[in-house]
């Protein structure tokens, strides 16, 4: 397990069990996109699966690739590849779909994500967290909530919410 | 040990709502004519029931504005009241604010109190002012304990109690047990008793049934006068019992056996009664905001639904019928040979025949009968032929026939929309109708029937039907067609579910509320069903509403275009044809179309409209086209290939995902991968645009 | 452990009267009417009656009546469930033999208490 701070028990408690400031940790499944390292509050993840080809829906953007079976419910798949207007790449054996939570107003949708490869999850400091720079990012910023460091990586910690948001504006339109 | 009442609310809401249906079935057949007590009585006792439920769970405001109701309903059903038009429509309004403050309670919204006001005091108004006595009757009870205020020496007594207690003969035969009484003494302090034997009669007259002792009891101890006659509240008119201070040696005034109760003032009694009940502790319900701009609805969206045993019953054997075949696979397979291949294909046969057997059955207890919604529309029309001045009488029939509960969800609101329509507009007040030559009450009438694979319920009245010339000439007016443009009556009929045309001059409060047929008809459609409208200017007009039958599952035809395929819904099929060249025609201006029985219908290619990669088919001529109808409309989608028939379970695709235009949900098919299902009205629009379009370009 | 007929038409007040008793122990036969009550009181003799007054297919009322008539029933103590104003209730009620009543609306406590205080 990556970590910045190796502090997952309570040890630094007193005997009473009162906590002395432990440093509040949130946990990110990370994955691969080309060269560049994502993450997704792994409390968003609902499971991981490998690449399945999916039944295309007519007359949505084309990085709404189509729809898949899990286990019975009908499940929306985007390509982040072209939703982030990155070239697209051919699926290897390590391709994977991510499937996430994805709240709107007031409901909650599943909804998958195909990704090159998935790493590992990282538990990162919530104080460490930085802001997203407003520019020089190959990805629209939106779609970034912060930045994290785990291990020498960077990660560019996803939204979500906005990333998953059927007809918004494509990065490449 | 405290026991949650809250575990019993929900059976207490859904009992109530029943019963609040029942209260405005019953007051709406009392509005027609004769006065049947026992019909007062049901009404009656439908509140009574709110009455005390609500009471028993602390809802007072439901308890306390029930207890109007039930007062007025029991002088009515003593007689002591006539049942007029005008005390029907004030308890007809009660009942709706009955309703309303339930619904609140139960969502955990704040009760309309203004309003519960406004409708109790109407109540009392009827009632005549007889009512203040429910404030008063707090002060009766201060006045009957006043009673014993005289005897205030007694009512506390240092010392205790002497009381002397002569059961009547036939006390145990109500089942009443001096013992209890003893026990009961025992608790309130120190007892002795003697008893006294003198009224024994000899053995050989003794009935043992009959009880023929007396008891001389005496209870020391700091015990309140009132204690000591509730316990002989059950048995005051079984015995005689005489009581005594300890305090006063002398000539306490006895008390009478029997506790004269203060007069019961219009109802409300103040007796003694053998527990004080403590006042329930009021349920405040918390003035909890709405969040947004809709308050969670807690009521039976979870769903529930009453099934008959029967269904219930069935649905057992068919599982009994499925284990057994499944056991007998097991069996086959266990050892499996060769030469018992025919034994497995037959045991896999039945196993389909069971597994479509069991579906049947469970599709089955999920139908429910239209009935369900026709309910709220006698009062719906009571309602409004009163505000509009119209006499009006609602007629129902096929009421039995059955629908899925998804439907019946859908439905309701379409048909109010359509009902409303017919009394705002349709039907003419009394006398229009009688200067047309009609009787002076006009007729809505709702039918609902199967047919194929679909349930229709038609609302007609015996109105004006619609002026097709009128209507053209709106259209025009509204630049919804061209001046030219010719329609049949059939055609000039639909343009009323156009948007933009419903907009009356005078927006009527009844129909014209933004919600015009166009958004009916859209919502029909949305279910993969339709209207239709005939009509007859001065006769009157049907609108005809076709749903299917279920909205889970859809009987399908599996066709193949490109590398995808898609279900195209099988009622919407008219049949399948191979092109030949000469029934191709290629107008321009007009798209491809072909002919069909003398008929030239429009070329849907659904590889263009769905952009469809790959398509094998691209040349006309030899191509295999299905030919479907929707509103009304035909038309052909080219394929490339036609696989089998059979049911499909419909997915939305609006759970996870959103609603695609051409596309009504989806489908698993057996070997895992999703088919979309294809919706006829609405791949016609695409096309039409698509058309549109291109010719644009 | 003793047992107890509860008969009312309204099923929140039915179930509240049944799951009160049951938990004190005391074994519950539930009917939904006094013709329900009724076959259930003859195929199963009860030590203690609680039954609602204003019910359909024979009230109350009748119900006590009808099982007074019963040998078994003689001497079984039967209460009603009757409203504060039902005085008159009360008088029919006894007068076709009720044992006593309870005061609608009453609570699970003042119902267990009164049927302790009856039972034993």
């Amino acid at each position: 397990m990556n970590s910045q701070v190796a502090h997952t028990d309570s040890g630094d408690a007193n005997e009473n069990g009162v906590p002395n400031n432990q440093p509040e940790l949130i946990q990110f499944l990370t994955f691969k996109l080309g060269k560049e390292e994502y993450g997704i509050d792994i409390l968003r993840i609902h499971e991981i699966r490998c690449w399945e080809s999916v039944s295309r829906i007519p007359n949505v953007p084309h990085y709404e690739k189509g729809v898949l079976n899990l286990r019975g419910a009908i499940v929306p798949v985007i390509d982040l590849r072209e939703r982030f207007g990155f070239e697209s790449a051919e699926t290897t054996e390590i391709t994977a779909v991510i499937i996430v939570q994805v709240h709107e107003d007031e409901e909650s949708k599943i909804m998958g994500m195909i990704v090159d490869s998935v790493s590992d999850v990282a538990d990162v400091e919530k104080s460490l967290l930085q802001k997203a720079p407003e520019f020089g990012e190959k990805v629209n910023t939106q779609f970034i909530s912060s930045l994290a460091t785990a291990n020498d990586r960077m990660i560019r910690v996803l939204n979500v919410d906005k990333l998953m948001q059927l007809n918004g504006v494509s990065q490449a339109d | 040990m405290s026991v949650d009442l809250a575990q019993f609310h929900q059976v207490f809401f859904e009992e109530s709502f029943e019963g609040l249906e029942i209260m405005e079935t019953g007051l709406l057949e009392l509005d027609q004519g004769d006065v049947d007590s026992e019909q007062i009585n049901t009404i009656f006792r439908a509140a009574h029931s709110i009455k005390g439920g609500s009471g028993t769970f602390g809802f007072t405001e439901v308890s306390d504005f029930t207890h109007v109701m039930e007062t007025l309903l029991d002088e009515m059903r003593d007689g002591r009241r006539q049942v007029t038009q005008d005390v029907v429509n004030v308890l007809l309004r009660s009942v709706d604010c009955l309703r309303e403050m339930l619904t609140a309670i139960q969502d955990e919204n704040p009760i309309d109190l203004d309003r519960v006001k406004a409708d109790q005091d109407a109540l009392n108004v009827i009632l005549g002012g007889e009512f203040s006595a429910v404030v008063e009757s707090d002060a009766d009870k201060g006045q009957s304990e006043s009673v014993d205020q005289p005897v205030e020496n007694e009512s506390g007594s240092l010392a205790g109690w002497h009381v002397v207690f002569s059961p009547h003969p036939n006390l145990m035969q109500v089942g009443n047990e001096p013992i209890r009484i003893f026990r009961e003494f025992a608790e309130l302090g120190e007892l002795e008793i003697t008893v006294d034997d003198h009224g024994l009669p000899s053995f050989h007259d003794l009935v043992p049934e009959e009880l023929h002792l007396s008891w001389d009891m005496t209870i020391k101890g700091l015990i309140d006068r009132t204690d000591i006659d509730d316990i002989f509240d059950w048995v005051e008119d079984d015995c005689d019992f005489a009581v005594r201070s300890l305090d006063e040696q002398n000539a306490a005034k006895s008390i009478p056996a029997v506790e004269k109760p203060a007069e019961p003032v219009s109802g409300n009694t103040v007796a003694a009664s053998a527990e004080i009940p403590s006042k329930p502790e009021a349920k405040k319900p918390p003035a909890k905001k709405p969040s947004g701009t809709k308050a969670a609805s807690k009521k039976s969206n979870t769903g529930s639904i009453r099934v008959e045993t029967d269904k219930i019953d069935t649905l057992i054997n068919m599982v009994g019928e499925l284990v057994i075949t499944q056991s007998m696979l097991g069996l086959i397979g266990e050892n499996f040979e060769v030469n018992k291949l025919e034994q497995l294909q037959s045991g896999l046969a039945q196993l389909e025949h069971h597994t479509r057997e069991l579906q049947e059955s469970v599709m089955n207890i999920r139908m429910l009968p239209v009935s369900f919604i026709f309910s709220r529309f006698p009062r719906l029309v009571h309602d409004l032929s009163t505000k509009l001045n119209k006499k009006i009488e609602l007629k129902l029939s096929g009421e039995t026939t059955e629908v899925d509960k998804s439907v019946i969800e859908m439905i309701s609101d379409p048909l109010v929309h359509l009902i409303r329509n017919s009394l705002d507009h349709g039907l003419e007040g009394p006398e229009e109708r009688i200067q047309a030559g009609k009787p002076e009450t006009g007729i809505v009438h709702l039918n609902a029937f199967h047919r194929g694979g679909s349930i229709v319920i038609e609302v007609s009245d015996d109105g004006r039907g619609l002026n097709a010339e009128k209507l053209r000439e709106k259209a025009v007016e509204r630049e919804l067609i061209e001046e030219d443009e010719i329609l049949s009556d059939k055609q000039a009929y639909e343009l009323i579910m156009m948007p933009g045309f419903s907009t009356a001059e005078v927006v009527s409060d009844v129909s014209g509320r933004g919600v015009g047929m166009d958004v009916v008809r859209r919502n029909i459609q949305s279910l993969g069903g339709g209207i239709e409208i005939k009509s007859e200017l001065g006769k009157g007009s049907v609108f005809s509403v076709n749903l299917p039958l279920t909205l889970a599952i859809l009987e399908g035809q599996s066709i193949v275009v490109g590398d995808e395929v898609y279900i195209v819904p099988l009622i919407s099929i008219i049949e399948s044809i191979s092109l030949h060249e000469e029934m191709i025609d290629n107008v321009a201006g007009n798209g491809e179309t072909f002919k069909l029985r003398g008929e030239y219908l429009p070329i849907v290619r659904m590889h263009e409209i769905f952009s469809i990669p790959n398509p094998k088919v691209e040349d006309l001529s030899g191509g295999l086209l299905v030919v479907v109808e929707a509103q009304g409309v035909r038309f052909g989608l080219l394929v490339d290939d036609l696989l089998g028939q059979h049911q499909v379970v419909i997915k939305s695709l609006e759970t996870n995902y959103k609603r695609v235009d051409g596309i009504s949900g989806a489908t698993i098919m057996g070997d895992g991968s999703v088919a979309l299902i294809v919706d006829i009205p609405g791949l016609m629009t695409l096309s039409t645009q698509f058309n549109t379009n291109k010719s644009a370009a | 452990m003793a047992s107890i007929l509860a008969v009312d038409d309204s099923g929140s007040m039915r179930q509240m009267v049944s799951f009160t008793l049951k938990s004190a122990g005391y074994d519950v036969i539930e009917a939904v009417d006094g013709n329900d009550a009724l076959s259930k009181a003859k195929s199963s003799k009860v030590d203690l009656v609680v039954t609602d007054v204003n019910m359909p297919n024979k009230d109350g009322i009748s119900l006590i009546k009808d099982l007074r008539d019963l040998p078994d029933y003689k001497f079984t103590p039967m209460l009603m469930l009757t409203t504060e104003s039902g005085m008159d209730k009360k008088q029919l009620g006894k007068a076709a033999g009720a044992t006593g009543w309870i005061v609608k609306p009453f609570n699970p406590d003042q119902l267990l208490k009164t049927v302790k205080k009856v039972l034993g």
